[in-house]
């Protein structure tokens, strides 16, 4: 511990919001201190507080919200104590934001130039001449390409990548002391948000800035942070270095945390997810206990009747909890006595649900007047450019892939929501239409789908009774009476209580209106389910239960399964065979066991490395994140697809040429010119280094 | 502030049945003081219209010589006219006029432009370009000037007036469901409505209209204080009504000529016009805050 | 951003020629024999049919629409029934006046809606927007006759500050009509603000929700350099866009403000037109009412996609 202050010191802060004239607490009873040159991860769920306190110490909570009571000093300086128009002095200057949502964050009138002159017209006193010049020098230093493009672009003519850098150039134009950055990363390709990650190393090194870095990704926190502090709806329960923390922790909550997150390489086949049950209490629902007691699988009667103190474990580590002593001892934990074990699955009987080939989606844009006049084609974009695809019985198939990866689309086809444009999906021995209006109601009976917005996917009016209802009428043919009769046992197979028949969507959380998403899905039992995205709007803690519900459905309903997922971890827990895509194209389609620990395409080894793992032993990737970023499906590059981004690009032939379908022993597929044996040897040398 | 994740339920318990949340929805009209003064003055003149013929003392077009050109007393609460008439009375019966016809009027718009933008959003295609195309030209045109055009078409007629009020409004009311449409069907739960092979029509009417309420009631709201609006000046332009129609706008420009000698002739109807007008459009407002969730 | 331009004018044609279809097919319904109309009572059968085909009633209804369109177009629009007298100076005289009007209306009426609405937005709940809101709401939502008859008791009958009857002379310029045109801007005003000051106070609420406004305080920058330079920008796009639109409906809209204050506009002839069934008046004033709104909206476009950058560099 260094001996100058802290550049931000917060004791007791405790937070409260406005909810129809009554106040709740958010974050109660908050200590944090950053040093300089320190980066703090500060990492919660949703309703977790943590937002919360990063607008605090910016005294920015807006009307409805308030500090209830505690200090925040910053290089000394009350912050509490401040009026309007100090802070003004302190924004921008002393302390900064990079927000998240980069495109909504900026003014889409104004150019971006102009945007970020005017912090330094503001507060370093410059003339528009010197400003812009200024923030051509800024450009370059958060590695933009082609600043004085940048500079003189709106917002809306960047790429969302490019616009986050504009983001974090503002936010350290003034060099301020203090960085609050508010889950910057999320929204962003894992390719792109590595680099980013990159960049503020980097730059935060340099100046000895102290960093608040408020998320709720571990990994990026291991990556990024040297002490993290744990928040669980409202309130600090554990605070480490980072390193600590994740080897260590202490706290019933962190640990569940832990081991709900799937990592790279864990696998259905060996242990099921721990999944911390029921959910985050809600606001105006906490009281004044441990606040974690009715989720902690450790609680005893003291948990329930008084609030732990902050008590200190060891130096640098803190935790709030009346067993940590135990769990620090190895005496108890939260893992479960034994592993369950799955019982492995029999690989199917080797026939064939899904099959697609050459699977082409293209949509055509509409002509302008001017491609109208000169007799041009219109341009197309190619979402799905020739996929081959084999899905065996009981099988479950991943698709991984960023922005424009095309993988939804893919899926949306299948399924029939998006109308093929070329090619073949055959679904057991039926060869499918393109539209869904083309499709017969036997068809779609074998075919279901999970989407990946639960607020989206129920219809907010009709009770969660009528929605499951409506698969067995329209689709089964059964009367309503009949269809009412099947509700309970829908229920009952996601493990919903049966009394939520009669609950609006609104009344229940985002995990539970998954499930009864999923209950809807199976409805007619289908052949085959396609499930995209289905935890990344959830919170961490609950998307294990999902995944452990998709597993368990699985094994007894033998269904095949596609998981559509940017998350390469959760796609290659619950898949058999993992498919990564680029625009539009399946690059490489390896057995799930193999792809992640001898990745074989160069993309596929990009994607690996760009993803920052918890384990803070293994050393930062000594790749160079992937430059640029991912282009428009509506010119795609030519010859191989990934070939102005490719670090072991062949020069002319991958330019030229659309490269080769490989297959090794296994029967893994890839899509590149590299010589299959000389990517192996590639592999091997890593391994051994 | 965004959060990206799903947050905790809202509230736990099991939800009242639709008839109790249309209750709960109604007394909220009454939250804001500004809300119910709206509300209550149209209420107010809603019992005013049913009950009218019972309440009034004399008739709509009794001529009582001997009374005319009085101010009011406590005879003619509101006094007579040049023609002996009790002011009062006239008013009664004309607020059956102004807001049976602008009422219906806009009921019936409702659901044709509901159904009408419900298709032409659902389905697009030709027909949504046609039909939206149709109502764009309708639309080109000022309301009163389209009204009166059409007026002249039809000719005077018991239902002329209704018929032009719905003509003239069901375009902007088809235009408001459709854009809410277009919104609603790319959500998921459309989608997932498809897939399990649900017919067009149910997807419109059981799926996507409940979604669609919120913004048509707030419009319903709107268009009937205009429709009242125009059913008020057509009758001062003397167009699809005539004497002795007790319309209130039409009394507005028979009293014009004497109101130097009769000003009550001319303020009671006016205000009559204005309390009516300002009590639906804030009794609107207050649903639009109540449904669309102002803070 | 010509691509945007060039399509949208395309359209706007296309809109023209149905509307004008629409037009001509209704007024055919008119009900009425329009050679007995001109002709009188007394006319025989003979004058009648010499009547008709001089004037191409018995052609095909498509060749009369199509003769009527050409003419139209040239500036032939034919000769009132009721008048006798040409149909294009009498329209382009009455236009003239109400252009006046709106100008005039416009001139008063956008700076005073554009404001209250921004105050009443900045403020959002406070006393003055509510104020300003339940007046717009309330008071001047009022229907023009109503408003009109009001602001004549006043100012004209009572303070004799301007007449009160605004039957101005033909081929009147600006300046000469001004006192005469001002109560009736003023009730053509309460009816505009109403309208201009809920949108303006919308656009305003909702922009200042938006993500960039608190990067853009977060920056340190003033209050007013936050409101002027970025929000305000935004927030009034959308009523740039009604107050183009306004001024296209005023051309013929303000019918009853014309009537309650005898003003020689658009709107009242219109009104003449309908009632004596003066049908070619009634064609000519119906597509000109239409050209103007639609030029209106053609300019709103134009002046919405070139304001706002996503637009105009697509």
């Amino acid at each position: 511990m260094s001996d100058s202050p802290p550049v931000l010191d917060i004791t007791s802060l405790t937070v409260a919001y406005e909810n129809e004239d009554v106040w709740q607490t958010a974050v109660r009873d908050l200590d944090l201190r950053i040093e300089a040159g320190q980066t703090y991860g500060l990492v919660g769920e949703s309703g977790s507080g943590k937002t919360t306190v990063a607008l605090a110490v910016m005294r920015y909570l807006g009307s409805s919200g308030r500090i209830v009571s505690g200090s925040i000093l910053f290089n000394g300086l009350d912050m509490v104590a401040l009026k309007e128009e100090e802070l003004r002095g302190v924004w921008g200057k002393e302390i900064a934001l990079v927000p998240q949502n980069p495109q909504s964050a900026l003014n889409p009138s104004m150019r971006v130039g102009e945007q970020i002159a005017e912090i330094l017209r503001r507060h370093a006193g410059l003339d528009r001449r010197e400003a812009m010049a200024r923030a051509e020098e800024l450009l370059c230093m958060v590695r933009v390409p082609d600043p004085q493009r940048v500079l003189h672009s709106y917002t809306h003519q960047i790429s969302g990548g490019m616009q986050q850098r504009v983001l974090i150039a503002m936010a350290l134009s003034t060099e301020p002391a203090l960085l609050i950055l508010d889950e910057p990363t999320t929204g962003l390709d894992v390719t792109t948000q590595a680099a980013i990650l990159d960049l503020f190393r980097e730059i935060t090194a340099e100046r000895q800035t102290a960093v608040l870095y408020v998320t709720h990704n571990l990994g990026v926190v291991s990556a990024l942070c040297d002490r993290v502090a744990v928040l669980y709806a409202g309130e600090l329960v554990e605070d480490a270095r980072v390193g600590e923390l994740f080897h260590f922790p202490y706290h019933p909550y962190t640990e569940g945390l832990l081991d709900s997150i799937p990592q790279i390489g864990q696998k259905k086949t060996e242990a099921i997810l721990h999944a911390i049950p029921g959910q985050i209490p809600p606001l105006g629902e906490r009281l004044e206990v441990c606040v974690f007691a009715p989720r902690c699988a450790l609680a005893i009667e003291e948990c329930s009747t008084q609030r732990p103190d902050l008590e200190t474990a060891a130096s640098d580590h803190q935790v709030r909890c009346y067993r940590w002593r135990e769990i620090s001892r190895g005496e108890i934990t939260t893992h479960q006595s034994a592993p369950d074990l799955i019982p492995v699955q029999s690989p199917g009987d080797g026939e064939t649900v899904l099959l697609t080939e050459d699977l082409k989606v293209y949509y055509g844009l509409r002509r302008s007047l001017t491609e109208m006049l000169r007799r041009q084609p219109g341009r197309v974009v190619k979402a799905v450019d020739g996929v081959d695809l084999t899905l065996g019985k009981a099988r479950t198939l991943g698709i991984v892939g960023e922005s424009g990866s095309g993988k939804t689309t893919l899926a949306r086809a299948v399924v029939g929501l998006a109308e093929k444009t070329d090619g073949e999906i055959q679904l057991l021995d039926m060869q499918l239409p393109a539209g869904l209006s083309s499709r017969t109601l036997d068809t779609l009976r074998h075919v279901q789908y999970v989407f990946q917005n639960p607020d989206d996917a129920l219809n907010p009016h009709m009770t969660i009774g009528q929605t499951l209802q409506r698969p067995f009428i329209s689709l089964l043919g059964m009367s309503s009476k009949e269809a009412a009769g099947q509700v309970s046992e829908m229920l009952r197979i996601v493990r919903l209580p049966k009394s939520y028949a009669d609950r609006y969507p609104n009344q229940l959380s985002g995990g539970e209106k998954q499930r009864v998403a999923i209950a809807r899905a199976f409805a007619t039992s289908p052949d085959l389910l396609i499930a995209d995205e289905p935890v990344s709007a959830l919170d961490v803690s609950v998307q294990a239960s999902i995944l452990n519900l998709l597993n368990d459905l699985q094994n007894e309903t033998r269904n095949s399964l596609i998981l559509i997922s940017h998350d390469l971890a959760v796609v290659g827990y619950l898949a058999d065979q993992v498919a990564v895509m680029y625009l539009g194209q399946i690059m490489e389609i390896s057995d799930a066991a193999r792809i992640f620990e001898a990745p074989m395409h160069p993309y596929t080894e990009a994607l690996l490395a760009a993803i920052p793992t918890i384990d803070p032993d293994s050393a930062v990737s000594h790749q160079e994140p992937l430059q640029g970023d991912v282009p428009s499906q509506i010119d795609p590059p030519s010859g191989c697809p990934f070939h102005p981004r490719c670090p072991r690009d062949l020069g002319d032939i991958c330019r030229t040429e659309e490269p080769v379908w490989q297959e090794n022993e296994f029967g893994d597929r890839i899509y590149c010119h590299i010589p299959l044996g000389e990517l192996q040897s590639v592999q091997q040398m890593l391994k051994e280094a | 502030m965004t959060v990206t994740q799903s947050s905790s339920p809202a509230n736990s318990g099991v939800a009242p049945g639709r008839g109790r949340r249309l209750l709960s929805s109604f007394r909220v009209l009454f939250d804001r003081p500004v809300t119910a003064f709206g509300t209550s003055i149209f209420l107010l003149f809603l019992f005013l219209a049913v009950a009218g013929p019972w309440l009034a003392p004399y008739g709509s077009n009794e001529q009582i010589y001997s009374d005319a050109r009085q101010p009011p007393s406590l005879a003619h609460w509101f006094g007579t006219d040049q023609l002996g008439r009790d002011v009062f009375s006239r008013i009664l019966y004309g607020s059956r006029e102004v807001l049976f016809e602008a009422g219906l009027g806009t009921l019936m718009a409702l659901f044709l432009g509901m159904t009408l933008g419900l298709i032409a959003g659902y389905r697009r295609g030709w027909i949504d370009e046609l039909l939206m195309r149709f109502f764009d030209s309708l639309l080109a045109l000022p309301a009163l000037l389209l009204a009166l055009l059409l007026l002249g078409t039809i000719g005077r007629s018991r239902y002329s007036v209704l018929i032009v009020i719905v003509i003239v409004y069901t375009p902007i009311i088809a235009r408001v469901a459709r854009s809410v449409v277009l919104s609603v069907r790319e959500k998921a739960f459309v989608e997932a409505a498809q897939i399990q092979g649900e017919s067009s029509l149910h997807i419109m009417f059981r799926e996507i209209l409940p979604s669609v309420m919120p913004a048509l009631t707030v419009e319903g709201a709107l268009r009937f204080s205009y429709a009242i609006f125009l059913v008020a000046s057509l009758g001062f332009l003397g167009v699809g009504v005539q004497p002795p129609s007790p319309n209130w706008g039409l009394l507005v420009s028979e009293a014009r000529p004497h109101a130097a000698q009769l000003p009550w002739s001319l303020f009671f109807p006016a205000a009559a016009i204005a309390l009516v007008v300002i009590g639906v459009n804030l009794m609107a407002d207050g649903i639009k805050r109540i449904l669309m969730g102002e803070r | 951003m010509a691509r945007y331009v060039t399509r949208r004018v395309l359209f706007l044609l296309l809109t023209l020629l149905l509307t004008s279809l629409i037009i001509f097919t209704v007024t055919q319904y008119l009900p009425g024999d329009v050679a007995r109309i001109v002709l009188g009572r007394e006319a025989g059968e003979e004058q009648l049919q010499a009547y008709r085909e001089e004037f191409g009633l018995n052609d095909p209804l498509p060749v009369q629409y199509l003769n009527w369109l050409t003419n139209f177009v040239n500036g032939d629009w034919g000769i009132s029934y009721s008048t006798r007298t040409e149909i294009f100076p009498l329209v382009m005289e009455r236009l003239h006046n109400s252009l006046m009007l709106a100008a005039l209306t416009m001139f008063i009426g956008v700076p005073l809606a554009v404001l209250l609405g921004v105050i009443a937005g900045l403020k959002e709940d406070s006393r003055w927007d509510n104020l300003i809101s339940i007046s717009s709401l309330s008071v001047v939502g009022l229907p023009e006759f109503v408003t009109g008859i009001i602001l004549i008791e006043i100012f004209a009958r009572k303070l004799g500050w301007f007449p009160a009857n605004s039957s101005i002379e033909p081929g009147s310029t600006f300046m000469e009509a001004l006192p005469m045109l001002v109560l009736p801007a003023m009730a053509a005003t309460l009816v505009l603000l109403a309208y201009i000051v809920r949108l303006t106070r919308a656009g305003v609420v909702e922009e200042l929700r938006e993500p960039y406004v608190r990067t853009a305080e977060l920056k340190g920058l003033s209050k007013s350099s936050v409101v002027f330079k970025h929000v305000l920008r935004n927030a009034l796009m959308p009523t740039i866009t009604i107050v183009a639109i306004s001024f296209g409906w005023m051309i013929s809209g303000l019918i009853v403000v014309e009537n309650v204050f005898n003003y020689p506009g658009v709107g009242r002839l219109m009104v003449f037109a309908i009632d004596r069934r003066d049908l070619p008046l009634l064609q000519a004033l119906t597509m000109v009412t239409v050209l103007g709104f639609a030029l209106a909206n053609l300019l709103a476009d134009i002046l919405y996609a070139y304001l706002d950058p996503r637009i105009r560099l697509s």
